[in-house]
């Protein structure tokens, strides 16, 4: 056994050994913070399987602001949290959940035991794709270019998780704005993150997205860190999250999507078919509508982890 | 065995382990974590056939990848909305349980709405 093979095995213990800490946790503040580290163990298991780009969004995303929804969340649950302790199941039904779980894990093993060799790819075709784009990072061009619809509509289900978020409101703070995300006082160690990490954090951003087109990057992680970066001023209370009902932050919401489908119609016009790019001209309109997704996914975050609106302001 | 095909059967194992999280934790907001983690086995499964899709000078099939970034994506709006809707049962009704059976089990503490 190699060197690498023996870190692999190990990183794989470590995964599951937290996972299985995620669900044996007894509070949910600390099922919480082991799974924002399972993340980013995941993202490093990402890396040893070749995609990079999976890696930084389940960084970003799936450990990063997963964990602070849950956490800011699980401090609003707080008082009803240990109460719930004594509904615990029985016995029994632990026993028959442990059984079907172990079936399932189990099975899907042994589907992946038995893939077939050499397996079905589409890569030769996104090979083609990369070509037509001009752009050199594979993912990207998938994405944004030969499978723009579903990244489209992708865009469009974020907006159905806002509009659904938002309908759970009261009637009468609608209009107003969500709960402040962290506390009155913020402690001097938060501040100084905030004052040192969000320049940084909004220039790293910005690098992500622009080198997305030729490196593992893009608009996903890129608008995954921005976003992160104006939630941590939100909870450093430099700003508030604002009233579901201003005007600039409905347009960030859907500029994205917007754009997506203007351009996709304008292909219709410019190279015949809807989401075609005329040639020559492919890069520069996929960094556009990027550029607009980018916005789009840094507001969309933090609207989704602020919540409904729960208070009104004055007049 | 490569890394691939370990990372795979990582993925099934947290599959497992999300399914059954799933069904005995009592706490919404558990169930939510442990759905997660159910999703990031399945990603992991699309992780190992992108890789074994290696082809045309790629070492990975970008599909299966490009996928697993909207997944993500998806899968943490899908958690806000249903972290959403169980605030607003908390605030409605004081309670955190989806337990229909013994649905006044549970004094309400801190009362309905502010």
């Amino acid at each position: 056994m190699s060197v690498l093979q023996i870190l692999d095995v190990g990183l794989a213990l470590l995964v599951l050994a937290v996972a299985v800490w995620t669900i044996a946790a007894r509070e949910i503040f600390g099922a919480v913070v082991a799974y924002v580290a399972y993340g980013l163990l995941l993202a490093i298991v990402w890396i040893r399987l070749f995609a990079p780009d999976v890696a930084l969004t389940e960084a970003a995303i799936g450990s990063g602001v997963t964990g602070i929804l849950l956490v800011t969340s699980g401090a609003r649950l707080k008082s009803a949290g240990k109460a719930s302790a004594a509904a615990k199941p029985g016995l029994s039904l632990h026993l028959s959940a442990a059984a079907l779980s172990l079936l399932a894990a189990t099975a899907l093993a042994g589907v992946i035991l038995a893939l077939p060799e050499p397996s079905p790819t589409l890569a030769p075709e996104a090979r083609q794709e990369l070509a037509a784009t001009g752009l050199g990072n594979p993912v990207t061009a998938v994405l944004i270019a030969w499978r723009s619809f579903d990244t489209m509509l992708e865009k469009i289900v974020l907006l159905l998780a806002v509009v659904g978020v938002w309908s759970v409101a009261s009637d009468r703070f609608w209009g107003g704005a969500p709960a402040p995300l962290g506390r009155a006082n913020p402690q001097g160690a938060l501040l100084l993150l905030e004052q040192t990490l969000v320049p940084l954090g909004i220039l790293v951003g910005v690098h992500i997205f622009w080198v997305g087109a030729n490196a593992p990057g893009g608009a996903f992680q890129a608008g995954a860190i921005l976003a992160a970066m104006w939630m941590i001023v939100m909870i450093a209370r430099a700003s508030e999250p604002p009233r579901v009902n201003s005007l600039w932050l409905r347009l960030a919401l859907i500029s994205g999507p917007a754009v997506f489908i203007v351009a996709g119609l304008a292909g219709i016009g410019m190279a015949g078919n809807f989401f075609a790019y005329p040639d020559g001209f492919a890069k520069p309109i996929i960094l556009f509508i990027e550029a607009f997704m980018l916005l789009t996914i840094a507001a969309t975050l933090p609207v989704l982890v602020a919540g409904p609106p729960r208070r009104s302001f004055g007049p | 065995m490569t890394p691939s095909t370990l990372a795979g059967l990582v993925g099934a194992a947290l599959v497992g382990l999300g399914l059954y999280g799933l069904i005995v934790n009592p706490q919404p907001l558990r169930k939510i974590l442990a759905f997660n983690l159910i999703g990031s086995g399945v990603f992991l499964v699309f992780g190992i056939v992108a890789r074994k899709g290696a082809a045309a000078g790629f070492p990975f099939d970008p599909v299966p990848q490009a996928m697993v970034i909207t997944g993500i994506v998806v899968a943490f709006a899908a958690s806000a909305l249903a972290v959403a809707l169980i605030l607003r049962l908390h605030e409605e009704t004081g309670q955190v349980l989806l337990d229909d059976e013994n649905p006044a089990s549970l004094p309400s503490e801190q009362g309905a709405g502010k």
